[in-house]
């Protein structure tokens, strides 16, 4: 019942792992013919328009339908409807958190004088998560409509669209988009005669992963320093320049228009239902973006139902490990979420899915695939470099602990590792973060997840790597000062 | 609003509404480990180290979560124990181990939290990195940054914001390498003004001042500079001054000083103090006992009783000095010629208030500023030479008051101003009539204000007339939309204060500048209410008080005049002698009688008139001309080297007394450490030589017994007495024993006999020397904040005269360009009464056509280019204006000694 949708021959280069922003296969996708795949009963949505020539322009947009929804909500649906209409289908955010999207904006004062604001979040900084690009690239049309809807609903008369810097053809897109859409009628005052005004902007980051927190990013548009701020209060109630904000991925936005073109019932019908026995989970519902990259053979972005399991991602849509070599792990939604092993690959890629597997979450729904001849002691000093380097430096365990967890894994890379190091490492990764309440955002368990995921899936490796390195030591336990940076190659 | 109840670790606690649970088990003894709060400044809950665990929320950070009725804490849990363990331990193997050898060794907060949570020297040091190498800055004189110490907790950076509002540093880079920075790296190169108000808030070493020993024990005292007056607590060990800190409970200064009152006491124990009296012998002054000086000076003073003699008093003596030095002039040697240099600085505001307010000094409190929602600021450079009033400036705008700056120079004032008038100097008249009108026509004034409680509204509004706003725009230089801009702002904004200093006063029409700001805040209905009033800044530490002790011509002791039998009377009883009854010679005209030769002898206490007068050559052939001068000081001054009789004084910081500052607070000041040598405190002098004159009411053994004898004759002081100025001084009017002192002036009744204040009419008249094509530039004077007055103590403060120890003069960059001077080039400023040579500064905080001077400077005496010409009524000379011309010097441009990079510290400083 799933489809393949769109998959991109790949080009083989070793250690694309990592880069934060799938730079080399969104370019691959751009330049892959849709050749011959086969089709399946499931109806592209969010990529339907992905392929097709032109599809980054207005002209091609209207030709398959564009804006007809944002025509019809304007002039059919007040926004208290379409709020309903949104909390009604259980859409739940794709940035990361899940969290539902209807709840979201009803935390919005009643009867605000004004201005509220809306912020799309397109900072897309996750290692290994490059799927708004795609949507922003080929179908910047889309995601506006989205937006403009979404504004529409939550009484927003300005919406940021951040985009973060490495994403030039984004820019220029989304920014082509916005003027084309103005002087159509879509943007701008009174739009399509409705009486609702709405002003979008772009802003474009400077290289930082931070500025993809919810608080950071607004912090960021201010101008200042990406420093996410402490909640509450949440953005809903004070956000950007102290007024009621919200901010939603790409994804998001988009899949609340295609809520409003095609209905609640829909939506529902795709994705894995609500657990009966548990009265606060929403379900995961609707279509999700994923993308696939690492050892496999067609590395890209698909779409697919919510709840699809990993295996069919990774076997179906991505022709598998490459090379003819076995899986080891993947990294189910981004660098944050960790890692599961070959044997968990059955795990339904839904929001719960990968919790059960001890992962943060489905996070960016974006697959890191490792083959059986990738070192996890290589993966896990990779990671911690990433969010060492990423760290916005505010909050002592996060500043301290990555950057500390990263001068262990150089001593271990550097052949001076013990054994006792694996369980400090462990103690780190068990206490910043979130969820054991000591930092303020969220990076901080981003950055455990792949420390403590690693380590316990992976522990004999992480030992063995020990043993064989530090022939010498690697039973030592003593104190031993960490080592100097300088006296490891970075 | 009820208070809270909540129980923390089983014992019930009891706060009030607001409190954060950290504040709450902090009130109640209850210690949870914080490294990044402070009491100070707002919660920002980054440090993580306060966790603690809230019935039915679980981990919540103490510092950020408000107390909350019923609430039950735990401040310990397994839980608790294990993030706080984590994040105390990376904090800790980064930074440096060595506290034995620490500055903040036993104070360091660091230290104390390990101690508290306990650190497990295996783990410990398994976790350790020897590295972090960062360089220190220590480029300020004060104070050293290391970065290796620092915890990144961010008080310093929240502090120099919200309470310093100087914002010279922030936090740069991010993760582990994120650190505290100015803009340019290097502290000096900021707009950093050294307050060191950082320093003191650091929990670790990370900033310390340079200086520093723990002292044996403090003294609670008053600051000796300017008329803040902030209290502070000078730390002594070895019978001198190792440390200066604020007093958190005082209600001037909440704690808070700037950098002469926190690093500026050097000058106490330098090497230069005079230590023995001197005597003229051949032409030079050498040493001789106090016995035999005294002598000489009686016998003197004996030859030239009567208006051949004059005294000159200071502000940098107490009250009780001050007292007796009138006293001393007044009853023994029986004239009233005696004055003080506030005759410079604020004769203009208690004429020209006295007349219409009946009292001449600020109406308000400082505190009370940070209340106001609109502050109107003229004529005052309040960051330089108020620093510490001029945070609670700050703390208004932060609160969201309005800010209207108007001077003649861009000042650092300006980055929190609303509205910027960059007013011409000397068109105050102009600018404050022509706010008036706006008010005026468009009937924005508080009309029930004025028919209650004024007169002579319609004189004065007829007299608006004479302020077309065309007019006023051209006198002015400012834009009219910005005049109608203030005025619709000042009058908008209730209640409204007006702060202002020398910019209104030193100039010829002085007095009319204070009258304009009266009829504005009288107009407005400002007067008489918190956070409203007028308020003129002092400007030494006891020009008030000296005021208030009659160390004037025309009145005794709590401005009762000279001129009424009654008055005199009383006195006459009280002291035993016949009182002269007509009003002596004010400061600036006696160094003309001094030349004519009416005034033969003076006895000049801690002044400096040949830096700090007017046409100072001319006071310098004046008193050159004197059959006798003694001088009492601290330092041999420019002034002392020209005396017969040099007596040596004490500091502030080595005898009792008490200074009222600028919000008319009698604060005490209090000995801390012994005199230098043989120096004595000046009220002991200056009975001796009573004595020795054979006058009776001279022998006091203490100041406290002067203070008695003050409150008994002074009725604004008659309820003042030692044991209740305790611990936080009394503002005046305080008439009796049991009055608590007057806060705010003039809530009921003005002090005039029929209680309404009096509305003026004025006329514009232009300052009398303005440029020509002979002196094509205005020269105006302003001052520094690393140095005060003319220098005789800050200049003797080795850092100081590293943030500041050159005169510069200040030029915009196109008379410079259209002169091609560079920055850095000497040059001599010449106006038709003497020549300086200074090295120029280039900078567009001057306005075209304007340069500026300061006065700190003995090397260039700016005070030999400014015109003596004088306010009719005040008799103030217009040292804000004169016109001069500039001539380069030949040869290449020298850069400056102390040149800055950026000119960011032009503003900050001056
Ligand atoms: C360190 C960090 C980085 C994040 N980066 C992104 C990002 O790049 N894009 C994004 O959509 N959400 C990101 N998020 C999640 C956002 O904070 C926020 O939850 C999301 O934008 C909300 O949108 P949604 O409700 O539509 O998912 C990040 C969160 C954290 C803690
Ligand atoms: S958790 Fe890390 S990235 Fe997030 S606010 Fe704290 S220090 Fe910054
Ligand atoms: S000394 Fe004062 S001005 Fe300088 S950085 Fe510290 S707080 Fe700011
Ligand atoms: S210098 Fe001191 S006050 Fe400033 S961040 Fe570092 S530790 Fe905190
Ligand atoms: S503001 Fe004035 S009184 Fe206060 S510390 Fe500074 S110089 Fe001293
Ligand atoms: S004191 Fe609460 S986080 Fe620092």
């Amino acid at each position: 019942m799933t489809v393949y949708i769109a998959a991109i021959p790949a080009r083989r280069r070793e250690r694309c792992l990592l880069r934060a922003s799938g730079e080399g296969i969104a370019r691959r996708f751009r330049s892959a013919a849709l050749s011959g795949l086969p089709t399946m009963p499931y109806q592209n949505v969010l990529l339907a328009n992905v392929g097709k020539p032109n599809s980054h322009t207005l002209a091609a947009y209207l030709a398959s339908g564009g804006y007809s929804t944002l025509r019809k909500v304007l002039k059919e649906k007040s926004p208290q409807e379409v709020v309903e209409i949104v909390r009604a289908s259980n859409l739940r955010g794709r940035g990361g958190a899940g969290f539902p999207t209807g709840l979201k904006w009803s935390f919005l004062p009643d009867k605000h004088p004004g201005p509220i604001y809306f912020c799309v979040n397109a900072d897309e900084s996750e290692p290994g998560t490059f799927v708004n690009r795609v949507q922003m690239e080929h179908d910047p049309h889309q995601v506006l409509e989205g937006t403009i809807i979404s504004c529409y609903a939550t009484g927003a008369s300005r919406a940021y669209i951040y985009i973060r810097y490495e994403y030039p053809l984004c820019w220029k897109r989304m920014q082509a988009a916005i003027d084309e859409a103005r002087a159509a009628g879509y943007l701008g005052r009174n739009i399509l005669g409705s009486g609702f005004s709405l002003e979008v902007y772009l802003h474009r980051g400077a290289g930082a992963y931070i500025c993809g927190e919810e608080t950071g990013l607004i912090e960021s548009i201010e101008g200042r320093r990406a420093w996410p701020r402490i909640k509450p209060p949440f953005p809903a109630v004070e956000g950007l320049f102290r007024k009621p904000t919200v901010v939603n991925n790409v994804e998001t936005v988009a899949c609340v228009k295609h809520i409003l073109e095609r209905g609640v019932a829909w939506f529902k019908s795709i994705g894995t239902p609500a657990d009966p026995n548990d009265p606060r989970d929403p379900g995961s519902y609707g279509p999700k973006l994923f993308g696939i990259s690492g050892h496999v053979n067609r590395p890209g972005c698909y779409e697919a139902p919510l709840g699809i399991s990993c295996r069919e991602l990774i076997e179906r849509f991505a022709g598998g490990v490459w090379k003819g070599r076995k899986l080891k792990a993947v990294v189910p939604g981004g660098l944050s979420t960790g890692v599961i092993t070959a044997e968990e690959i059955d795990t339904p890629m839904d929001f719960s899915g990968p919790l059960r597997v001890g992962c943060l979450g489905l996070g960016t729904g974006c697959l890191i695939v490792l083959d059986e001849t990738y070192s996890m002691v290589d993966f896990l000093y990779n990671s911690c470099r990433f969010f060492a380097h990423e760290s916005c430096g505010q909050c002592t365990p996060c500043r301290e602990g990555t950057h500390w967890a990263l001068q262990m894994l150089r001593r271990i890379k550097a052949g001076r590792g013990r054994i006792k190091d694996l369980d400090l490492l462990l103690e780190i990764g068990d206490t910043i973060g979130i969820l054991p309440g000591t930092t303020i955002c969220g990076l901080a368990d981003g950055a455990a997840w792949p420390i403590k995921t690693a380590i316990r899936k992976f522990r004999q490796e992480f030992e063995d790597y020990i043993k064989h390195t530090n022939v010498a030591g690697w039973m030592e336990t003593q104190p031993v000062p960490a080592l100097e940076q300088s006296a490891v190659a970075h | 609003m009820a208070d809270l109840r909540l129980t923390i670790d089983g014992r019930q606690v009891v706060v009030a509404q607001g409190a954060t649970i950290l504040e709450a088990a902090l009130d109640a003894g209850i210690y949870i480990p914080h490294l990044c709060h402070h009491p100070d400044l707002k919660p920002v809950g980054i440090c993580r180290l306060c966790m603690v665990e809230v019935a039915g929320r679980g981990m919540t950070l103490a510092c950020l979560a408000p107390a909350e009725d019923g609430m039950v804490v735990k401040t310990e849990s397994q839980q608790i124990d294990k993030v706080r363990r984590v994040a105390l331990e990376l904090l800790l193997v980064n930074h440096p181990g060595d506290c034995l050898t620490c500055a903040k060794n036993n104070r360091c907060q660091l230290q104390r939290i390990a101690a508290y949570v306990g650190v497990s020297p295996q783990r410990f040091a398994r976790l350790r990195r020897t590295e972090k190498t960062l360089p220190p800055d220590d480029s300020n004189p004060f104070f050293l940054f290391d970065p290796n110490q620092c915890v990144l907790c961010g008080i310093c950076i929240r502090t120099c914001d919200e309470i310093v509002g100087a914002n010279a540093i922030d936090f740069a880079f991010r993760g582990f390498q994120t650190m505290v920075s100015t803009l340019s790296g290097r502290w000096v190169e900021s707009s950093c003004v050294s307050c060191g108000e950082c320093v003191v808030r650091c929990p670790v070493a990370a900033l310390v001042p340079k200086r520093y020993q723990q002292p044996q024990h403090e003294v609670q005292t008053v600051c000796p500079y300017c008329g803040v007056g902030c209290t502070i607590y000078v730390g002594i060990r070895g019978g001198r001054i190792v440390a200066v800190g604020g007093d958190r409970q005082s209600p001037v200064n909440q704690g808070r000083l700037c950098v002469k009152g926190r690093f500026g006491h050097d000058f106490v124990h330098h090497p230069d103090r005079l230590t023995t009296p001197l005597v003229r012998r051949d032409g030079q002054l050498v040493p001789v006992a106090w016995d035999e000086a005294l002598e000489l000076v009686a016998r003197q003073f004996d030859q030239y009783r009567g208006d051949a003699f004059a005294a000159m008093s200071s502000a940098r003596c107490t009250n009780e000095e001050n007292y007796l030095m009138q006293k001393l002039v007044r009853a023994v040697l029986g004239t009233n010629n005696i004055d003080h240099c506030a005759r410079l600085c604020h004769s203009p505001s208690v004429a020209g208030l006295a007349r219409t307010l009946g009292s001449g000094a600020m109406t308000n409190t400082i505190q009370d500023i940070a209340q106001s929602r609109c502050i109107f600021a003229i004529g005052t450079n309040t960051t330089a030479a108020h620093p510490v009033l001029a945070l609670k400036v700050v703390e208004a705008v932060r609160r969201g008051a309005k800010l209207i700056v108007a001077n003649p120079k861009h000042i650092d004032l300006d980055r929190h101003a609303t509205l910027r008038l960059q007013h011409q100097p000397g068109s105050d008249v102009a600018l404050l009539m022509g706010m008036a009108r706006v008010i005026a026509e468009e009937r924005l004034y508080d009309a029930e204000f004025i028919a209650r409680r004024t007169v002579d509204f319609d004189a004065f509004r007829a007299s608006l007339e004479r302020f077309p706003l065309e007019f006023v725009e051209q006198a002015t230089g400012v834009p009219r939309q910005h005049i109608v801009e203030a005025a619709r702002m000042f009058a908008n904004h209730k209640p409204a204060s007006i702060l202002y200093a020398m910019g209104i006063t030193q100039h010829t029409h002085g007095t009319d500048n204070v009258l304009a700001i009266s009829n504005l805040a009288l107009l407005t209905g400002n007067l008489g209410i918190p956070g409203g009033g007028i308020n003129p800044l002092r400007g030494q530490g006891n020009v008030q008080g000296a005021c208030d002790m009659g160390a004037l011509p025309n009145v005794l002791p709590g401005y009762q005049r000279v001129d009424d039998p009654q008055i005199r009377s009383k006195f006459e009883a009280v002291w035993g002698c016949t009182l002269p009854p007509g009003p002596g010679l004010a400061l600036t005209e006696m160094f003309d009688a001094m030349l004519r030769g009416q005034i033969k002898a003076v006895y000049l206490m801690g002044e400096n008139p040949l830096l700090s007068e007017a046409d100072a050559q001319h006071a310098e052939r004046a008193l050159r001309q004197l059959d006798f001068l003694v001088v009492q000081d601290i330092f041999l001054t420019e002034t002392a080297r020209l005396a017969h009789v040099v007596l040596p004084a004490a500091s502030s910081a080595e005898k009792d007394g008490t200074f009222t500052n600028t919000e008319r607070r009698v604060q005490r000041v209090r000995k801390a450490v012994d005199p230098p040598g043989e120096a004595k405190p000046d009220w002991w002098i200056i009975c001796q030589i009573a004595q020795r004159l054979g006058a009776s009411g001279f022998s006091f053994s203490h100041p406290q017994e002067i203070m008695s004898e003050i409150a008994s004759l002074t009725p604004i002081y008659g309820g003042m007495a030692y044991q209740r100025l305790e611990p936080q001084g009394l503002q005046w009017p305080c008439p009796s024993m049991d009055h608590p002192g007057t806060p705010i002036l003039h809530t009921q009744r003005f002090a005039t006999p029929d209680g309404k204040a009096r509305f003026v009419p004025l006329d514009y008249k232009p300052p009398a020397e303005l440029p020509d094509d002979e002196y094509p530039l205005l020269l105006t004077t302003d001052r520094s904040l690393y140095q005060y007055h003319t220098g005789t103590m800050t200049r003797r403060v080795e850092g100081l005269e590293v943030l500041d120890g050159q005169e510069r003069l200040c030029i915009n960059p196109h008379d410079a360009a259209a002169m091609q001077l560079a920055d850095g080039q000497q040059v001599i400023v010449r106006s038709r009464r003497g020549r300086v040579m200074v090295r120029v500064k280039v900078t567009s905080s001057c306005q075209p056509g304007v340069v500026s001077l300061t006065f700190h400077f003995a090397e260039t005496p700016t005070n030999v280019l400014t015109h003596a010409a004088l306010d009719p009524v005040a008799k103030i000379p217009e040292t804000k204006v004169c016109a001069v011309r500039i001539e380069p010097l030949d040869g290449p441009p020298q850069p400056g000694l102390h040149q800055q990079i950026t000119d960011t510290t032009s503003c900050a400083g001056r």
